[in-house]
């Protein structure tokens, strides 16, 4: 199946979620068009994380539906979802959440080597990405070694070298000072304008929140506000 | 915003007539509001009247009269006193937000709904000014990054403002009932 070009890249129905027995999402419905930059705001606890883990497909959402690229989520195996994401996704988590045995570079260049592409092309791509994304480390450091910042940088790197068609940043900028917060901004906003794809924005922050086209406003697991910023 | 002294700053490089000034204070602060010429002669009327500028010539050359002002010492000398001191807490542009609020509230209008609009518009304006590519002049984006902070301000107050706003909503739907009610 193929997602048509004016077909919403993500669209989430009715989806809740529950941990025990904190509801996290509590029937959320969204849609967001290719190209779009969709703000995900909220108080603490409001559920935009596990909004972003239930639209990437890191979690199952114990109800509602959730359409990812064309693709029905809940009707694609674990390996599929993975395929997919790796793929068509660039996902950026919170603290990076890098593989701590790899260095930088082999952290950027991994979801093209799985992929099976080249090792010489995967390293030459994740080595440009890195000195795009302005990573002052060497390339062979391990991800221990790296401040809060640059781990989220080599995160950056590694969600845009695949060419994403969705990307999913969950506070990108949170572990960073405000200049590089605003350098990492503007490189995830140009790489997404680029290549013409849809950027989904969890934030707490209001000028991270600000460079979107949409804000959607989450509170005790449901939308509570939607603010047309383009 | 202090302009009288801001004039006094803008004459600092040299002497200048009342257009350069203007077009200088409108590319100092690109995002302020513009100022009139109005404003400008009338400010530099004053300042001469105080010994802070001073008249240096009247040029024509063909077209209207155009009269170039000087920094005088005493001028300078206020404005280097004037950047030595820190300013004072600024007047809030919040505070209409606030008595809207407030007045919203007391008058059981819909509090909650007129918070998110209001979040809404500041979110615009905010995206207007980050928007704008990026000057390389760092004088030029420190005024952009102030109002960006005030904004940003604001945006919490509002936040903060929805929070008690639902808590005090919340409160006043689970709280029991008084003896006298609960009889009725």
């Amino acid at each position: 199946m193929t997602d048509q070009p004016t077909a919403p890249v993500l669209e989430m129905t009715a989806v809740e979620h529950a941990y025990r027995r904190t509801v996290a999402l509590n029937g959320v419905s969204l849609a967001v068009e290719p190209g779009e930059v969709l703000a995900v705001s909220g108080p603490s606890g409001c559920g935009k994380s596990t909004l972003l883990h239930a639209a990437a497909g890191i979690i199952r959402p114990q109800s509602g539906s959730v359409r990812l690229l064309g693709h029905d989520l809940e009707g694609l195996d674990e390996a599929a979802r993975t395929r997919l994401r790796r793929r068509r996704v660039g996902i950026v988590l919170q603290f990076g959440q890098l593989v701590p045995d790899l260095p930088v570079i082999e952290n950027v260049a991994l979801p093209l080597l799985l992929d099976g592409h080249d090792r010489a092309a995967a390293y030459t791509a994740a080595a440009a990405w890195l000195d795009r994304v302005g990573l002052d480390a060497d390339h062979d450091t391990p991800p221990a070694e790296l401040s809060g910042g640059q781990a989220q940088r080599v995160a950056v790197a590694r969600a845009l070298v695949t060419g994403p068609a969705v990307i999913f940043a969950d506070e990108p900028t949170g572990s960073m000072d405000t200049i590089g917060g605003e350098h990492l901004l503007e490189l995830l906003l140009g790489a997404a304008r680029e290549r013409g794809a849809a950027l989904v924005l969890v934030t707490h922050d209001n000028v991270v929140a600000a460079h979107a086209d949409r804000e959607l406003r989450l509170r005790d697991g449901l939308v509570e506000a939607e603010a047309v910023l383009r | 915003m202090a302009t009288n002294e801001v004039v006094l700053a803008l004459l600092r490089d040299g002497p200048a007539h009342g257009y350069d000034l203007k077009r200088d204070h409108d590319a100092w602060f690109p995002d302020a509001r513009p100022l009139a010429f109005g404003q400008v002669y009338s400010t530099l009327g004053r300042l001469e009247r105080g010994g802070l500028v001073e008249v240096l010539e009247t040029r024509s050359e063909g077209g209207p009269e155009r009269t170039v002002y000087a920094l005088t010492e005493r001028g300078g000398q206020l404005l280097s006193d004037w950047l030595a001191e820190p300013a004072g807490p600024a007047a809030s542009s919040a505070e209409e937000i606030v008595r809207k609020t407030v007045a919203a509230l007391r008058t059981g209008a819909d509090a909650g709904g007129f918070l998110a609009r209001q979040r809404a518009a500041h979110l615009r304006r905010m995206r207007e000014l980050t928007d704008q590519p990026p000057d390389g002049d760092p004088a030029a984006r420190l005024a952009r990054d102030h109002l960006v902070a005030h904004l940003d301000a604001d945006l919490r107050w509002l936040d903060l403002a929805v929070e008690r706003v639902a808590t005090s909503r919340d409160t006043n739907e689970q709280s029991p009932k008084t003896p006298e009610e609960a009889t009725r």
